[in-house]
């Protein structure tokens, strides 16, 4: 029993460590494969950047990216921010009544479906760039925080419900002590998925703020060079978009593990 | 809103009443008819069961003596609690399952009667360990949930129940769910504590056999509409314990309960 244990506990450990070893060796024999194609083929950088080029371009430029970066990152937060107060008080309203969700839904969808690429012109005719740019960001995120939240304060147990109308507690009781933790694994999904778009919500805004010759942002960045023909600068500023996304998502799974690991399905280990 | 009143004292002396339901019906939303119309008098102190097919409105019931609902007519009346304890003290509601908040410990799921009454924390968090005592858990305040057997989760939903020290506790097919073992050993655990609590207690199940060794008196009740079909008061000598389960008298009480539920499960064929 024992020495099986151990048996199946050492396998388990090497898997764990091939999960994390197995894409980053993909990535290298991809950049290397890319690497040697640029350098046989002798292709020109305006074409197709070596990733040594575009490694050396994100040393070369990096007051100008980093910049941008922090241009593109502080739009995303603020509509992010924007994105979770907004939805999670707007859930609450909804679930406070169910004609005011009657009322309101409908609208929260129309403007989750419009592709927010073509509001984002309009916006900035309307609105002062970098507002228009977090409203893009917020449009774009609000609504899974909104539908999320919304499923999660329907999700109490209606034992649990009942137990608090048997002992007397007041709305605000019942919303802080019942609701708003049962929502909790549904709100941090939520949020999850919105710190992702709301990046993609500040790019297509900034794509668009570029198109009219304005703009910071790494999104604005890539238009520029675009019309630069300065490839290898796209690839870099690209490569840090890329890497931004991945730590907004690896950040909120993070809070998200922490904060539930006590009592959650989700973030207990198997075994459990 | 509810037809739910409470008295003081009804008939004062030995036979004061806990909870006494007269004509009570329950119709529910799609004009189904639960409940009723019901009569129904438990004093102070007595263990009842209420036992009948599913469906058959006692859950209903229970849910109408802790005011989860008004009655569509008739009247609820309990003996109101002593003391200045707010509405809904007087009474501790076990559920059919533990019903237990899984993001928080064991002694705050215990401790939210208290809270939510606005006891001082201090003075919560000792009767919330003192209740959990009583249960045999005084080890496990600090354990989440999911952390506990399924027996022990109903001992916390227990030690919640009787925290803010009732008058009343109703109590839902609690056990339903466990297995035989666990579910013998909290039946005696129940019994030992309503023997040094002395709380009223009414104690819906199906089972025939936890009704006849758990209460001084089994309330048959008919399929739906549920209505009174016999009122059994089970005399044995106390305190009852595993010998009761095993003698003569015990099978002779169940056999007597069995057969007067058995008219519910003839005739109409429910769905």
């Amino acid at each position: 029993m024992n020495a099986q244990a151990t048996v199946t506990a050492k396998p388990s450990g090497v898997q764990r460590a091939l999960r994390f070893v197995l894409p980053v060796i993909v990535f290298a024999a991809g950049l290397l494969a890319w690497e040697l194609v640029v350098r046989i083929k002798d292709i020109p950088p305006y074409v197709l950047p070596a990733p040594s080029v575009i490694f050396l371009t994100l040393v070369k430029d990096w007051a100008v990216l980093s910049q941008s970066l922090a241009a593109t990152l502080l739009t995303t937060l603020e509509g992010f921010v924007a994105a979770s107060i907004g939805g999670i008080a707007l859930a609450l309203l909804f679930n406070q009544s169910k004609w005011v969700e009657a009322s309101l839904f409908p609208y929260a969808v129309v403007l989750q479906v419009t592709p927010v690429i073509a509001i984002a012109p309009l916006l900035l005719i309307y609105l002062e760039q970098q507002t228009a740019v977090v409203v893009c960001a917020f449009i774009v995120a609000f609504f899974p925080v909104l539908s999320n939240t919304t499923l999660g304060l329907n999700s109490v147990d209606r034992n649990l419900a009942g137990l608090f109308q048997l002992y007397g507690a007041s709305p605000q009781q019942t919303l802080r002590l019942l609701k708003l933790p049962a929502a909790l694994p549904y709100i941090l999904g939520g949020l999850r998925i919105a710190g992702g778009l709301s990046l993609i919500g500040a790019v297509v805004a900034e794509i668009a703020a570029g198109t009219a010759g304005a703009g910071s942002g790494l999104a604005y960045r890539i238009a520029e060079s675009g019309y630069r023909l300065n490839i290898p600068r796209m690839f870099a500023a690209l490569l840090l978009l890329s890497l931004a996304g991945i730590v907004i998502y690896g950040v909120l799974a993070l809070v998200s593990h922490l904060v539930l690991r006590r009592w959650h399905e989700s973030a207990l280990g198997k075994d459990n | 809103m509810s037809s739910v009143k409470t008295s003081t004292g009804v008939g004062t002396g030995l036979t004061a009443l806990a909870v006494s339901l007269r004509g009570v019906t329950k119709v529910y939303d799609n004009g189904v008819m639960a409940l009723g119309p019901l009569d129904l008098a438990v004093r102070k102190g007595e263990f009842i069961s209420l036992l009948g097919p599913s469906g058959c409105g006692k859950s209903t019931a229970l849910r109408l003596i802790a005011e989860l609902g008004a009655p569509s007519s008739g009247i609820v009346r309990l003996a109101r609690h002593e003391g200045k304890a707010p509405p809904g003290h007087g009474i501790g509601f076990v559920f059919q399952e533990p019903t237990l908040m899984p993001w928080t410990s064991v002694r705050e799921n215990v401790r939210l009667p208290l809270k939510l009454a606005g006891v001082p924390k201090a003075e919560a968090r000792t009767r919330a360990d003192e209740a959990l005592a009583s249960v045999g858990l005084a080890d496990f305040a600090e354990a989440f949930p999911r952390e506990l057997s399924g027996g022990m989760k109903m001992r916390v939903s227990l030690a919640r129940a009787l925290v803010t020290d009732p008058d009343i506790l109703l109590m839902d097919e609690p056990f339903a769910a466990l297995d035989e073992i666990t579910r013998f050993r909290l039946n005696n655990d129940l019994l030992a504590l309503w023997r040094s609590l002395r709380k009223t207690v009414i104690f819906v199940t199906h089972s025939v056999f936890e009704s006849v060794y758990l209460s001084q008196r089994v309330v048959v009740m008919s399929a739906r509409p549920g209505r009174i079909q016999a009122d059994i008061r089970i005399e044995t000598v106390e305190p009852r314990g595993e010998e009761f389960r095993t003698s003569a008298a015990y099978s002779d009480y169940c056999r007597s309960v069995s057969a007067a539920l058995a008219p519910s499960y003839s005739g109409q064929s429910m769905l």
